[in-house]
């Protein structure tokens, strides 16, 4: 039997079940806030919510291959194209640039310009430091550590 | 088959799988995919994280890399999105259970006509 052809992000949004995304919004919020009251130390939280999206990261991995029918990418290009055009849009709808690679292709930014996650948000000022879209890259470092193992994580910029 | 039992046939394909992988002649080999023997067939689906899937039917079966395929989308569904499910721990997850059954019941129809 041929293997199954690779399919776009759009489709397989279009084929789950969704959320509200103000649901979605509100619910990261209170995480964020719980977190802030209980850790008090804004580096804590930062930790937390990348250890909270390595532990989805690890698990959305295979959701993410068997719904998308991908083979494995030959370099890290591809693999970050991967994660900004299919990877992005099968989860948040939203599609992401990637951008700023250095000399030897080994580190990029993500780019999202619509972000569900902080629609409505605003940082006050005694949050300086904090990352609040942590969990994002925590997702991103779990997920490649069960196809490869071997990447750095990073934080994102909201 | 006991819990027992499928660990002692689980790990014994994982070992034989990683071993075929290692001392196949062809480059790229990413391990067995089929063994056929006298009274069973055994298809094996490997995904992208090394989390294998592997079925045991009648020799001559078709379609179970299809029916592998659903596999993964169920197990991706109901063992990895319950929180309470710890990784590489044995799958103690009902509706994983009840899903993969009636998966199993429709492609035996489907395959018999009846």
């Amino acid at each position: 039997m041929p293997p199954a052809a690779p399919r776009s992000g759009d489709a397989i949004f279009a084929s789950v079940e969704r959320v509200n995304a103000e649901l979605f919004t509100l619910t990261y919020g209170a995480i964020v806030r719980q977190l802030l009251t209980d850790l008090e130390e804004v580096e804590e939280v930062n930790k937390q919510l990348d250890q909270m999206g390595y532990n989805i990261g690890i698990r959305l991995i295979d959701e993410f291959l068997a719904k998308s029918n991908v083979s494995r990418c030959v370099d890290f290009k591809e693999t970050a194209e991967m994660i900004a055009k299919v990877g992005f849009k099968m989860f948040l709808g939203v599609t992401a640039s990637v951008m700023n690679w250095d000399a030897d292709g080994t580190c990029c930014s993500i780019v999202l310009e619509d972000n569900p996650l902080v629609d409505f948000v605003e940082l006050p000022d005694t949050c300086q430091g904090l990352y609040y879209c942590n969990i994002l890259s925590g997702v991103i470092r779990g997920a490649l550590e069960m196809v490869s193992g071997n990447e750095d994580g990073s934080h994102l910029d909201s | 088959m006991d819990t027992n039992d499928s660990l002692r046939v689980a790990s014994l394909w994982h070992s034989m799988h990683a071993i075929s992988q290692q001392l196949s002649p062809t480059t790229g080999c990413s391990g067995i995919e089929l063994l056929e023997a006298d009274t069973f067939d055994l298809h094996c689906f490997q995904s992208l994280t090394g989390t294998k899937f592997f079925v045991v039917c009648e020799p001559g079966t078709q379609h179970m890399e299809a029916l592998l395929k659903v596999v993964y989308e169920l197990y991706t569904d109901y063992v990895l999105k319950n929180p309470f499910y710890e990784m590489e721990m044995p799958i103690r997850c009902e509706l994983f259970d009840i899903n993969l059954t009636q998966a199993v019941q429709k492609d035996r129809v489907a395959l018999l006509g009846r």
